[in-house]
């Protein structure tokens, strides 16, 4: 799955992550300029990483790269992210598909799933790799490869914007 | 929840004891909760552990020091963390191509002087600067930014003393030493305002030793001294004017040589309370259409500067719309 110039490109997951929340945020935090030291929100959610779970092992990261919130073996091996709320679901299952179409590739390790825990709202839901969404994560890593390669993206006002770290940074 | 800037005006010691720093002095020990610190002004003799330190590292918070004048001495940086390798390069090229360097040096004039004008027609002072400022078209050169800033600033501190009252005029600026009360003011003004900015650039990606108006040479953080200028006329000389109008400084205030003139304990103090008010006074801000603060001011002039450098828009200095 992986070509020779793709091995180059080095994803993490809070990426995959921006792709579906906004490009601009992509481009800025892939370039290093980062914000969300001073968001409240993110350390928000940094507490609510750090007390959730702590009967589990967590923080496990592989290859540098891909970091899991936690992980529990069993007879399929869950990959465990914690979320706040459900407001950017579509980014969460699809940072977690990364992870999951991660571990097939790059590690060969087929027998996982994925699970999103909302600690919050008592819910969670899991996710599997199927043959449609490796495709998309394969595009999806593609294209991102391609748009970090160019100028950074204009921001564009959406309602979202009001609580992103970057808001100061894109309207000033 | 909003951070704030510690001023230390009396000698001490600086303990760190679990995850809070405490100050001892004369007078006892305060705690300073770290995580509510912002950046700490030292005007005393101030010795630290080294666990202080550590501390104050891992947290990412500055402390400038003043030496015995008043006068900035020195900073403690915290190792950087918010390091960016492509915006590096992009300030170094923006330095090193002269066409680029030139637009960037020509911003941070017409900014300075665009608030000085507000200033003074604040006063109803009519001024030539917008005239001189003309000038800045035909430069070419670092040198000729700089000559035409240097003409500015002394047509500037001519009007400057219209507003003062007889006792306090300026005279012309003097520099180590400050040889009367509003020189001394204005040096004691403008080296905290460059640790204001250098607190300001240290909480973003760029790199506060590669400049443009100034000489990257010329002090280790140059990028401070080009930031500065845009907000001196809006921090400090508005402040050193309601001081004196409102004679909230006096004489008193004040420790005189023959040769020299500096404020005292209690006219820094005075000085310093005011400063950090301003700071922490917050205006609406046209463009986000949210308050922001005069310190956050400076930080939204770094994130503009960091655009230009990126190619995303390009860099326009503030200038007070007020």
């Amino acid at each position: 799955m992986f070509s020779d110039s793709e091995k180059e490109l080095r994803i993490i997951g809070t990426q995959i992550n921006y792709y579906f929340i906004c490009k601009t945020k992509l481009w800025l935090f892939s370039h290093h300029i980062q914000m969300e030291q001073e968001s409240e929100l993110v350390s928000l959610g940094k507490t609510l990483h750090q007390d959730s779970y702590k009967r589990d092992k967590r923080d496990q990261t592989i290859d540098n790269l891909i970091s899991f919130d936690f992980i529990r073996k069993g007879d399929v091996l869950e990959i465990h992210e914690v979320k706040k709320s459900k407001k950017m679901s579509k980014a969460h299952h699809y940072q977690l598909l990364y992870y999951l179409y991660y571990l097939k590739n790059k590690k060969g390790i087929e027998n996982a799933i994925g699970i999103i825990d909302y600690p919050k709202l008592r819910r969670r839901e899991t996710l599997k790799l199927d043959e449609r969404n490796q495709q998309e994560i394969h595009n999806i890593t593609k294209r991102i490869g391609n748009m970090l390669k160019e100028e950074m993206p204009a921001p564009s006002r959406r309602p979202a914007c009001r609580r992103c770290a970057y808001y100061e940074f894109c309207f000033v | 929840m909003l951070k704030k800037n510690y001023y230390l005006m009396s000698d001490g010691i600086l303990k760190r004891k679990e995850n809070t720093l405490y100050f001892h002095n004369k007078d006892g020990k305060k705690p300073i909760p770290i995580s509510k610190m912002y950046s700490i002004y030292s005007y005393g003799s101030l010795s630290f552990s080294s666990q202080a330190v550590h501390l104050l590292a891992k947290e990412g918070v500055p402390i400038h020091f003043f030496n015995y004048y008043g006068f900035y001495d020195g900073s403690f940086y915290p190792r950087e963390t918010l390091l960016s390798g492509d915006l590096l390069i992009k300030q170094a090229e923006n330095y090193l191509d002269h066409e680029k360097r030139i637009i960037i040096a020509g911003k941070f004039v017409e900014g300075a002087a665009h608030n000085m004008q507000k200033v003074l027609s604040y006063y109803k002072i009519e001024n030539g600067i917008g005239e001189i400022l003309n000038d800045l078209d035909s430069c070419r050169e670092i040198t000729e930014f700089m000559n035409v800033e240097g003409r500015i600033r002394a047509h500037y501190y001519e009007k400057m003393d219209l507003i003062l009252p007889d006792g306090y005029k300026m005279e012309g600026r003097s520099r180590r030493p400050p040889e009367n009360m509003i020189n001394a003011l204005m040096s004691f003004g403008n080296s905290l305002i460059y640790s204001t900015v250098l607190t300001e650039i240290y909480n973003t990606q760029l790199n506060p030793t590669i400049s443009y108006l100034h000489e990257p040479s010329e002090r280790r953080y140059s990028l401070a001294l080009d930031l500065s200028e845009i907000f001196k006329p809006i921090l400090v000389d508005r402040l050193i004017f309601y001081l004196i109008n409102k004679k909230m400084l006096q004489e008193k205030d004040f420790e005189r040589d023959l040769n020299y003139c500096l404020l005292n304990d209690q006219g820094r103090k005075k000085f310093i309370k005011e400063y950090d008010e301003r700071l922490k006074k917050t205006i609406k801000h046209r463009k986000l259409n949210r308050k922001v603060s005069y310190r956050r001011l400076i930080r939204l002039e770094a994130y503009k500067l960091i655009k230009h450098l990126i190619g995303s828009e390009e860099y326009k200095p503030f200038v007070m719309w007020w």
